[in-house]
């Protein structure tokens, strides 16, 4: 490879809520920067821009990251799940739902990140104890609402995914 | 926040790496997860000419046993150290250690290699390593060599690896039966690195201490060896009492740097506070 080729910009092939994308980019972009200009997912917000408040979370092959401290070009080959790709057509999400039933924002702006977090853990953990919830939301600031309702909301989400029949 | 610019290559074999990292010299840099050096090229406290991405080289990423010592691929995520089930039984002091780093998102993208090689002296694995008495494999053109912990970690940011070498394993010892290993820390309430942390190994026979390796964050440019409370544990039955003893020493000729959040003097009592609780933490488990 060419010194030319290095510094410029990389081909890259990602998968974002199923789609695949081809797109150049310039090394130094990051996923969310790539995600919210080139491809318009707007969803994925960028907070503190220092991997602190998580507000930028989405699932990069499954498992909940910072998109803010991902270079889009490490993104290559992978598949990307954004806020954008988790209700069904009309049909929400369990845990989007949960944060509508249990108040579980105010502002909004924290909530894809919180919503991608909580998803990963319910994957991978279907009946967290709220210890569990509130350990894996470390990452996660919010300003406004505070975590008591967030925290139900993602308790509504598990047991509405475990088949519970959950009040409204 | 944009780092400055600069090339990026893929790296598909360790041999690749390392021809690409005597390509590029000083101007080169090895991107693991990047969950250290990205933020600190968004903040241009770093720079570099070309990334050379090792996230890319298959291989790297993994935990197996081989005679008596776990090896931890380079690459392996924070995340995975955290949930294996080989570290959980044979090590679940490093177990510990990978589940308080950072937080959830972060563990899911940063490696055990990239924080070894980072060297930051408030990151939690260069102590729970120390205390493990683990040895790193590093790679260059021109072969192989193994260098043990207590060697590893020379200063700040600083480790014994040349420029143009690679981090490719982890080695820990599986320790013998009457074996315990912990870790406790202290985090900052804010960022979540180490105010104080300890990481033990105590091993004990027909109820005494026939070995003890305890190794304190937080206090110095990198883990320190806190020799006196070994001694102080050897040979001895771990009671309270002499457990107490120990731990007190933990901070011997040691002077860290007060920072805005803890003065030296608190961190030197923390950290005999903390030692108590992993050595009680080894203990425990080494009863079981």
């Amino acid at each position: 490879m060419t010194a030319e080729a290095e510094y410029g910009a990389v081909r890259i092939r990602v998968t974002v809520n199923g789609v695949g994308h081809d797109a150049l980019v310039e090394p130094r972009t990051l996923l969310v920067y790539f995600l919210r200009e080139q491809l318009g997912l707007t969803g994925t917000h960028v907070g503190c821009d220092t991997s602190q408040c998580g507000a930028c979370t989405v699932l990069l092959d499954g498992r909940a990251v910072k998109s803010c401290t991902i270079l889009a070009v490490q993104a290559n080959g992978a598949e990307v799940k954004t806020i954008e790709g988790l209700a069904n057509g009309d049909t929400f999400h369990p845990v989007q739902e949960g944060f509508r039933e249990k108040h579980g924002l105010q502002c909004g702006y924290c909530t894809p990140g919180f919503i991608m977090t909580a998803v990963h853990l319910l994957e991978t953990n279907p009946h967290p104890t709220d210890e569990e919830i509130k350990h894996a939301l470390e990452g996660n600031l919010c300003r406004c609402t505070g975590y008591v309702n967030i925290v139900e909301s993602i308790k509504w989400a598990a047991a509405k995914m475990g088949g519970e029949n959950v009040s409204r | 926040m944009f780092p400055a610019s600069f090339g990026y290559v893929a790296a598909h074999s360790v041999d690749e790496a390392l021809r690409l990292l005597d390509k590029h010299g000083d101007a080169g840099k090895l991107l693991a997860g990047g969950h250290s050096l990205i933020p600190a090229m968004k903040l241009r406290l770093m720079s570099p000419g070309t990334l050379i991405d090792l996230g890319t080289i298959p291989g790297l990423r993994g935990i197996r046993v081989d005679e008596r010592s776990l090896v931890i691929g380079a690459l392996t995520l924070h995340a995975d150290v955290a949930s294996s089930d080989l570290v959980r039984e044979h090590l679940p002091g490093l177990a510990d250690a990978a589940s308080v780093i950072g937080d959830m998102q972060v563990r899911n993208r940063g490696t055990i290699g990239g924080s070894v090689a980072h060297a930051d002296p408030a990151a939690d694995f260069p102590v729970v390593l120390t205390a493990l008495n683990a040895s790193l494999v590093v790679q260059s053109s021109t072969g192989n060599r193994t260098i043990a912990v207590d060697e590893f970690f020379t200063d700040f940011y600083t480790t014994a690896m040349a420029a143009n070498e690679i981090l490719t394993e982890i080695r820990v010892p599986i320790p013998p039966s009457g074996s315990g290993t912990a870790y406790a820390k202290l985090p900052h309430p804010a960022s979540g690195y180490v105010v104080v942390s300890a990481g033990a190994l105590i091993t004990q026979s027909s109820g005494s201490c026939v070995s003890a390796r305890l190794a304190i964050g937080g206090l110095g440019s990198g883990p320190i060896h806190a020799v006196a409370t070994e001694i102080e544990l050897k040979g001895k039955s771990l009671t309270p009492q002499v457990i107490n003893a120990a731990a007190a020493k933990a901070a011997e000729n040691t002077d860290p740097t007060e920072d805005s959040y803890a003065s030296a003097e608190y961190k030197r009592h923390v950290a005999t506070v903390y030692a108590r609780k992993a050595i009680e933490a080894a203990v425990a488990r080494a009863a079981k």
